[in-house]
């Protein structure tokens, strides 16, 4: 019965799409960039009558559907490699910016007060660490009552680009981590529960006294938990929000890595959140129906433009200026019609 | 005359059709389920069911742990289910006043129309709390200190895991279970019980000495159909189970079963190694819940034939 529910669901979401397709631009992948695609979409079709369809069917859905070339374009919160790109003839650019936070369910800790570093988290999410009083937090954190209570570690259970920035950031802070586990959309967690979704690991942490999570920012503070201040690469603690992330985005040299693929976890800068990154699109370099390509390059350029003010209402972090005029250059550089000719005029 | 016999022939040939393609979509799953699953068959052997190896980075897969959790929470589940089923059933057809029979039947099978993501967000927002402040706690102190089982009843509290799954899932078999106990229990002829208790048995002796054995193969039937749902259901036990590829030696911790698995990492699944030995769990879960179900529809049937033999 379920499977029948499901498989109609599914029927009338493929008619949807097919309806959609005539007239709008289609997208497919990554959930976090989700909601502010589709308000961007919302907007600039109020704006210009073009509409886009937004499916987010997770990051590795997304390039298996550009790869088959059934959407304009996919989605992915994991940059692809260069190779990659080469291979499958894809074009990437990053289209917008968030951070990871942790997030901790400990009585009479307030938002930002606990700090942890680097290689604490990872132990802690090695299973080394196991109470919440370990001298190893207590160290970092004069002034703070910590409980004797056991620590929870909750990760996500499904494959997700949140993951890949969390594990991408252990890797880096921790040799052990790097060896042992290393980093990817899903990993073998040694430890902890799992939970589908930010909001599955958001409402475990919420659920279970000692729990430590990590989330999207945007996560955390619509479900106003307590967040971790982390120390960064310059050694200093930071607090998560949209300052920090950009000043991590702001260090990163997109120029020197193909494809925008630049990973922003850990990136120097006093005020850099350790753990940032980019949601990445994915195009085909050779679009068969210019048109339709040069219609979503226009979507994304209003949106890099226009739609700052609406990312920063979402708690998302726009492009800087600068990175944008770069993906402008590498559009007209890269994306060709069937003849050779550039589809951006 | 001639034309109707004609309709005759071709309502034959409809029906004989419609019958035979479930038999045609049957072995096109079986087919496709084999196609998806060959390259992780291929590249983890026979070995694959039996192996505890689950890292996607490394792309190395197996099936131990899912399989694992697939039958312990079925086994819990069934463990407690079984004999609230056979409470509920026997309360129901001997001892229950008329007026209250209907009401409760109809209660019973309404359990089973809840959809199961309603037992899951239950689960996991009202019953895990529960269970981790008040039931957790008190079984680590009881049976938590008993030999050789005592190891499953120690470990971290806080509501989530193999134990927390299979109680879930025994509440989403009990009105399967206990459907077709009474249904079964109803069937026993009055005069074999009357004949009982006019030799002074108690209600306990005539539903052990009398009712049960005359309705075993039911009973069983109807314990295979409930352990059929435990074995597939996904979403109330991706819920509580905790979704760690992990096998514990304690009940409170989190695991993995077949279906939660395939939930949570189809979707995202990024090497096509990781997506073929989902496929072959699938494989195995398919060949589980069909061996269950064809035993259980094998007992129901016998159960058929010998009601048809004694009236």
């Amino acid at each position: 019965m379920q499977g029948f529910i499901r498989a109609c669901s599914f029927a009338v979401a493929l008619s949807g799409a097919a309806v959609a397709q005539a007239a709008d631009i289609t997208g497919a992948g990554a959930t976090f960039p989700y909601p502010i695609y589709s308000k961007w979409a919302e907007v600039y079709k109020a704006k210009t009558g073009a509409g886009l369809n937004y499916q987010s069917i997770g990051s590795g859905g997304g390039i298996k559907q550009i790869k088959a070339r059934t959407v304009d374009f996919g989605a992915s919160d994991m940059p692809l490699k260069a190779e990659d790109l080469e291979k499958d003839g894809l074009v990437q650019f990053p289209a917008v910016i968030g951070g990871v936070v942790p997030v901790v369910n400990l009585e009479g800790v307030a938002p930002g007060q606990m700090r942890l570093d680097g290689g604490v988290l990872a132990d802690i999410y090695m299973g080394k660490i196991k109470k919440w009083n370990d001298p190893a937090i207590v160290a970092l954190n004069s002034g703070v009552k910590l409980p004797d209570e056991n620590i929870t570690v909750v990760r996500r259970a499904d494959g997700s680009g949140t993951t890949f920035l969390f594990t991408n950031y252990l890797s880096k802070v921790s040799v052990e981590w790097k060896d042992k586990v290393g980093a990817g959309t899903a990993v073998q967690w040694p430890e902890g529960v799992g939970g589908k979704g930010n909001e599955g690991v958001a409402s475990y942490v919420q659920r279970i006294k000692g729990g430590i999570g990590y989330v999207e920012y945007a996560y955390a503070k619509k479900n106003k938990m307590s967040h971790l201040a982390l120390k960064n690469k310059a050694g200093e603690y930071v607090q998560p929000d949209d300052l920090t992330f950009q000043a991590a985005a702001a260090y990163a040299e997109w120029s020197k890595v193909p494809g925008f693929g630049e990973i922003l976890t850990e990136q120097p800068g006093k005020t850099s959140w350790p753990i940032t990154g980019a949601s990445f699109v994915l195009m085909h370099k050779v679009q068969a129906d210019p048109a339709k390509g040069a219609e979503v390059l226009k979507f994304f350029d209003w949106a890099f433009k226009n739609g700052q003010k609406i990312a920063q209402d979402l708690d998302y972090v726009p492009l800087p200026p600068a990175l944008v005029k770069q993906i402008d250059t590498a559009w007209r550089a890269s994306l060709k019609d069937a003849s050779g000719q550039p589809i951006l005029k | 005359m001639r034309v109707q016999r004609l309709q005759d022939a071709l309502f034959h040939q409809v029906t004989r059709f419609f019958a035979f393609s479930v038999l045609a979509i049957l072995a096109a799953i079986i087919a496709s389920l084999l196609y998806g699953a060959w390259p992780a068959l291929l590249e983890f052997g026979a070995g694959f069911p039996f192996s505890a190896d689950w890292n996607p980075v490394a792309d190395k897969f197996g099936g131990l742990i899912s399989v694992y959790g697939t039958l312990s929470t079925s086994v819990i589940a069934l463990v407690v289910a079984i004999p609230v089923s056979f409470g509920i059933a026997i309360f129901l057809t001997e001892l229950c006043p008329p007026v209250l029979r209907g009401p409760l039947g109809i209660a019973v099978e309404l359990l089973a129309a809840v959809p199961s993501i309603i037992y899951g967000m239950w689960g996991l927002f009202v019953f895990a709390p529960l269970f981790a402040d008040y039931v957790q706690p008190v079984l680590s102190m009881t049976l938590g200190n008993l030999p050789f089982i005592g190891t499953l009843f120690q470990g971290p509290q806080n509501g989530i895991g193999i134990l927390s799954a299979g109680l879930i899932l025994s509440v989403m078999v009990i009105p399967f279970i206990a459907s077709v106990m009474r249904d079964v229990f109803e069937v026993v002829p009055g005069i074999l019980k009357e004949s009982a208790y006019g030799l002074g048995a108690t209600t306990w002796e005539v539903v052990w000495n009398i009712v049960l054995p005359y309705t075993r193969v039911g009973v069983i039937g109807g314990v295979m159909l409930g352990l059929g749902r435990a074995l597939g259901e996904t979403m109330a036990v991706t819920f509580v189970i905790g979704n760690a590829h992990r096998i514990s030696p304690s009940l409170y911790e989190a695991g993995n079963s077949i279906a939660s698995t395939l939930a949570n990492e189809f979707a995202e699944a990024a090497s096509d190694l990781h997506v073929s030995s989902l496929i072959a769990l699938g494989l195995i879960l398919f060949f589980v819940t069909f061996v269950v179900l064809a035993l259980s529809k094998i007992l129901l049937m016998r159960l058929g034939r010998s009601e048809g033999e004694k009236t």
